[in-house]
């Protein structure tokens, strides 16, 4: 089930870096703890924001720890809200090539006009934890080398 | 047919499997079979990975005392049950938990229902309101109204109970750090109605400890929390002695990923921990006790639940008894509302989860519940609908009315394997509680991050284990369908029009509202939390002047302080 991590660096030895979190006063922290140890266990960096973040806070966190990727659950129904903030945020600071993915109960109707406001992917529930390894081995990539 | 001479214990003349009792078989009957054909797996799980035996035999139950471990219905220990009859007497009362957008939404709901007959409600607050935030609050953005209702400040209670006669219903609120402002509301929703506080009838959820645990939703630290709980606890047992004052809840840990025995023993640790504190608090246990009662989780695994159920009866009794030296039998009794387990649900071939549900129904029922919430199909994808909720509400009456397994008491009872599993899963929360109790109890445990820890352990190796296939969850990890080809169910849709809505009914407030009455309150109950007097009339003082719930936890915050986890992985 673990397997060994291979791509998680790029040429020049710079591990990929993600900012995993909850947005918002969503409490349901299960799936996204999860998500967090596997990725780590996969062999990638991951900090974990911890609960009640603003959208502010992920994006200053993100920027302040450089990293690659920013992966939010959201539970609640508020993605429509957050997610789309955290995008504008992140180009208003000039951060606009760090990538952001999702996850939770997220209607797939939803889905077009995340994925249009620019979040990368979005998991629903079922997804398993190799396929957001996989995502993250494919998709995600050190933004500086 | 087992042929049993005097009693139920291998030696004695028992017969059930044969001569030489369970090993006679193994030897003369099991083993060529297995040298035949083996068996699917080489390890048989419950599905929180709680091994389970082959077949249960009267050896299992040999130790098992039949007068003080399992007595008889309505007798301590109350394994069979808390009541003589049970479901003969009185069916389980069905509640079905309800709550979204605005007050007056809400409120045209609420007066549907109860002209359907029900008579009791479920009140669901949105996050911003159980978070003790007012919806204008920045972190309140894009929650308002979303996952219940939202109640700003007792102008919103009015209108959430308006025509609704508060001494005729008994109402159910879902509400943990805020409770007692919540409550305080409807104590003063009921006086403007003319109803006195004595003959409300209901419960709050009032349950902080497994907040830390497991839901997340908290504003203070432990320690003042708990002095609210128990304030609340003395102020019921005067003025609102018909009230529950703590629906101690295991349902979110194992939403949180627990196991079974985990959700038993915390659980449990919990309630031990509010009794302990009431004690400390100089209250008579039998004052406050009997109005505790519980909330537990029921998940897939049938036998597992239903032993879960029967365990917890048994150890609750003896805590009550032994340990708190309670002489009122209504404090011994464990009284529980069951939720089926929304976790197990599945937005892949949604129709599926209406029979998991009505296996988890099944189990709550014959492990003896008193009230029931059955989950809604399409629950793993938003709120239910209302196409949704109704075939849940249907599982649960044609349980009671339709399968016959409410007309005797605790069918399963005297079953050698549910004998067992129950005696072995009681045996595994007490080695936790007792684990707890050394470490201080419940407060510094979570406090040493250890449930949290334990929790999340499990929720790993469960996913681990659906994700290699060792568990097997239907339409996620066998038995599959491709996504395009999968059923589509119409999905509730919450207008975010309710939050600009909700924003320009709370802003009139504030400038309608005498403030200097509002700032008189909150000093006043500034000063009562930095002393030692019962919050709960300052808090309603407070209520009345309209200050808003945000503005009220604001203020005790002052006192008190604010929680902050460090998150477990």
């Amino acid at each position: 089930m673990r397997s060994a991590p291979k791509v998680t660096r790029d040429a020049s030895g710079r591990k990929v870096r993600l900012l995993v979190g909850k947005v918002g006063l969503d409490g349901h922290d299960r799936g996204v703890k999860i998500v967090a140890r596997a990725l780590r266990d996969a062999g990638f960096e991951v900090i974990y924001t911890g609960l009640h973040q603003t959208p502010e806070m992920v994006v200053s966190t993100a920027i302040q720890e450089d990293v690659d990727a920013v992966s939010l659950s959201i539970l609640s129904g508020a993605h429509m809200t957050l997610l789309p903030r955290v995008m504008d945020l992140l180009k208003e600071k000039g951060a606009g090539d760090i990538a952001v993915f999702a996850g939770g109960i997220i209607p797939d109707e939803d889905i077009p006009e995340l994925k249009k406001a620019g979040v990368l992917e979005v998991f629903t529930p079922g997804a398993s934890t190799r396929s957001i390894i996989d995502f993250v081995h494919h998709r995600i990539h050190p933004r500086r080398g | 047919m087992a042929k049993t001479t005097r009693t139920l214990d291998g030696q004695t003349g028992t017969r059930a499997a044969g001569e030489g009792g369970r090993q006679g078989w193994e030897e003369r009957t099991l083993r060529p079979a297995l040298e035949k054909s083996p068996e699917r797996d080489v390890r048989f799980t419950t599905v929180s990975d709680f091994p389970i035996q082959r077949l249960g035999t009267p050896e299992d139950i040999a130790a098992l005392n039949l007068d003080s471990d399992l007595a008889a219905p309505g007798e301590f220990p109350y394994t069979r049950g808390i009541h003589p009859t049970m479901y003969r007497g009185r069916l389980w009362t069905m509640r079905q938990f309800s709550g979204f957008g605005t007050a007056k939404l809400t409120n045209e709901r609420y007066r549907y229902l109860l002209s359907q007959g029900q008579t009791g409600l479920s009140v669901a607050f949105d996050l911003p309101t159980l978070m003790g935030r007012d919806s204008d609050d920045p972190m309140a953005l894009g929650e308002v109204g979303r996952e219940g209702v939202a109640i700003d400040s007792l102008a919103d209670m009015e209108t959430l109970f308006s025509g609704i006669p508060l001494d005729r219903i008994s109402t159910s609120m879902t509400i943990n750090s805020p409770a007692a402002i919540l409550f305080a509301m409807y104590v003063a929703v009921g006086e403007k109605q003319g109803v006195a506080s004595e003959i409300l009838e209901g419960t709050i959820q009032n349950d902080i400890l497994k907040e830390y645990i497991a839901q997340k939703e908290w504003i203070y630290p432990p320690r003042p929390s708990l002095r609210i709980i128990t304030d609340i606890m003395a102020y019921c047992a005067e003025r609102v002695p018909r009230w529950n004052t703590i629906s101690i809840s295991g349902y979110h840990i194992r939403e949180a990923g627990s196991t079974a025995i985990q959700e038993l023993a915390f659980t449990l640790a919990d309630g031990i921990g509010y009794v302990q504190a009431g004690i400390e608090a100089g209250m008579d246990v039998d004052a406050f006790a009997p109005r505790l009662s519980f909330f537990f989780n029921s998940h897939n695994d049938f036998f597992e639940e239903v032993c879960k159920l029967r365990a917890a009866r048994r150890i609750w009794a003896r805590v009550m008894r032994d340990r708190f030296h309670a002489k009122d039998e209504r404090s011994w009794k464990l009284r529980t509302h069951v939720q089926t387990a929304g976790c197990s649900l599945t937005a892949q071939q949604p129709y599926t989860n209406i029979v998991r549900v009505t296996v988890q129904a099944l189990a709550a029922v014959l492990g003896g519940t008193q009230s029931l919430h059955t989950n809604s199909m399409d629950e793993t994808l938003a709120l239910p609908t209302e196409e949704a909720v109704t075939i849940a509400l249907r599982t649960q009456q044609i349980l009671a009315e339709e399968s016959g397994v409410a007309g005797t008491v605790d069918p399963l009872g005297g079953s050698y394997f549910v004998e067992d599993l129950t005696r072995r899963m009681e045996e595994g929360a007490l080695d936790l509680i007792h684990r707890i109790d050394a470490m201080g109890g419940i407060v510094a445990a979570i406090e040493a991050g250890f449930p949290q820890r334990e929790i999340a352990e499990a929720a790993y190796l469960y996913q681990m284990q659906i994700d290699s296939g060792e568990k097997t969850v239907v339409g996620v990890n066998k038995h599959t369908i491709p996504p395009e080809d999968d059923h589509k169910i119409p999905i509730l849709k919450i207008d975010q029009a309710i939050e600009a809505d909700q924003l320009t009914r709370l802003r009139a407030l504030r400038q309608s509202r005498d403030a200097a009455a509002v700032a008189r309150a909150l000093e006043a109950l500034r000063s009562s939390a930095a002393g030692s007097d019962n919050l709960m009339p300052r808090i309603l003082d407070a209520v009345k002047a309209y200050a808003t719930v945000g503005e009220i936890c604001a203020c005790m915050k002052t006192v008190f302080g604010e929680y902050r986890e460090t998150p477990v992985l």
